[in-house]
């Protein structure tokens, strides 16, 4: 009984708890037991997609991989909003940035990523007015400061982040602030999860969902490839605890045949999401016709835009004709396209560790922390790749 | 960029609708337009580029907690078991 938990002595939950009780190796230990025992009984190998970036970071970082049978493995999926982002659409920010008059912000590793002719980074070293955010709502200061320059947010993320975007925009209407305008990147997982499907070559017979994606959209986003793909999915948590329970349920669906969706975060996710974010969603953004995403290409309803009520904040309408559009595909031994799909590995490729590194990057995969490239480089077998 | 963090409010600021929370230790003021929920000072939140996301249920945590220390226990119980037959 819940209560009673909240009773005994040494069972009051303390900040400390939420971190240290999920990455607690003891029960690591355990459940990978528990996982092993129930992995004997699977007909067919699972093929495990972690969409997320984060889920790849914590298997890597807690050794995960080396805890869990044979015939359980990852495929490492395409949920990182810097490594999906297409090469002409940093030259978009780039453009943005290089023009007088414009302050260009943007989130996380973007500022580090390439385009076709360096990254954001560089721009700023050249002169461009670049600034990197850790709190979107910081734009409003920005902008309020700067009454004669024009200030783009340039917005990346999947479901999680596109709420907070949509808050800047509410608070950038409300504060009459005319010079905030927004360049819109914001993807959504569903669409990619059967772009990934779609691939006939794919062994994915079963995903770990992102809870924070499912904190915004509820774990209902997930229905749709569980009763179209047959493929089982548990949104799970970040912790290394999250992610082997996570892995146990799927083994144990697997072994009963159930194609269902559960929530394994069910501390912070529940079925409907978070409805406050939803309607903010609603009211500023659309659905776009199609998206390129880097290593995937175009998918169709994959990305948002703004609706056509909010064009005056459109930073792609008010420079229309003066972004580059051309489309700009990764070096072409790099192999992300199909890391992403789950046909290729990161050691597969055979520029892997050696001209793609962290810091010179070819691909998507290696650009971002959370990509997959870049996380098994960090903490994968790379003394024996040299 | 994507980890969501769980932290404790510790200060709420009604008029900016923002809060202050601490994160092992870190204390800085996040947004709270979208929560719906009711938020009270000792609540723990998720937060995400600058805000608060949703609460997190203690009872849920709790019960998770409790089930993984149940899992070690009975793990360390059987090594023993093993170990004694050996």
């Amino acid at each position: 009984m819940p209560n009673q938990a909240i009773n005994e002595p040494d069972s009051s939950l303390k900040l400390k708890s939420l971190y240290e009780g999920f990455r607690d190796a003891g029960t690591i230990r355990a459940l990978a037991d528990r996982i092993s025992s129930a992995a004997i009984n699977l007909s067919e190998p699972l093929y495990i997609m972690e969409v997320c970036g984060g889920h790849t970071h914590t298997i890597m970082k807690y050794g995960l991989l080396g805890l869990i049978p044979d015939n359980v493995k990852f495929i490492h999926g395409p949920g990182c909003p810097v490594c999906v982002m297409p090469k002409e659409r940093i030259d978009q920010a780039i453009a943005l940035a290089k023009m007088d008059d414009v302050i260009l912000l943007t989130l996380g590793d973007m500022i580090r990523v390439p385009g076709s002719k360096g990254s954001l980074a560089q721009a700023r070293a050249s002169g461009a007015d670049v600034r990197p955010l850790y709190d979107p709502l910081d734009a409003l200061a920005i902008a309020r400061d700067n009454p004669d320059k024009t200030v783009v947010f340039f917005a990346i993320g999947f479901e999680t982040s596109t709420p907070m975007t949509a808050v800047l925009l509410q608070q950038a209407e409300h504060a009459a602030l005319p010079n905030l305008l927004f360049h819109i990147n914001h993807v959504l997982v569903p669409p990619a999860i059967d772009a990934v499907m779609a691939e006939p070559a794919t062994k994915v017979n079963a995903f770990i969902g992102p809870a924070h994606v499912s904190v915004i959209s509820g774990a209902k986003i997930y229905r749709r490839a569980a009763e179209v793909h047959h493929t089982p999915v548990v949104v799970s948590g970040f912790e290394p605890v999250d992610v082997m329970e996570s892995i146990l349920r799927l083994v144990e669906l697997k072994n009963h045949a159930e194609s269902v969706v559960e929530v394994q975060y069910s501390r912070a996710v529940t079925e409907e999401g978070n409805l406050t974010a939803q309607a903010l969603v609603d009211e500023y953004f659309e659905v776009r016709d199609s998206f390129r995403w880097r290593g995937l290409g175009p998918i169709p309803q994959s990305a948002l835009k703004l609706k056509d009520k909010y064009a005056h904040r459109d930073a792609e309408i008010h420079f229309g004709g003066r972004l580059p559009v051309a489309e700009i595909d990764d070096h072409k031994a790099c192999q992300c396209g199909d890391i992403l799909r789950g046909l290729a590995n990161p050691m597969d490729c055979k520029v892997f560790g050696r001209g793609c590194t962290p810091q010179t990057p070819l691909g998507s995969c290696m650009v971002s922390s959370e990509g997959a490239c870049n996380a098994y480089y960090r903490y994968h077998g790379v003394q024996h790749v040299d | 960029m994507c980890l969501s963090v769980p932290s404790e409010v510790v200060a709420l600021h009604d008029d900016e609708q923002a809060i202050t929370v601490d994160t092992l230790g870190v204390r800085r003021k996040v947004s709270r337009h979208l929560l719906s929920d009711e938020i009270q000072i000792g609540d723990y939140v998720l937060i995400h580029i600058g805000f608060a996301m949703n609460k997190i249920d203690k009872e849920d945590a709790l019960e998770s907690l409790k089930l993984y220390r149940e899992i070690a226990e009975k793990l360390e119980a059987e090594s023993h078991a093993q170990s004694s037959y050996q």
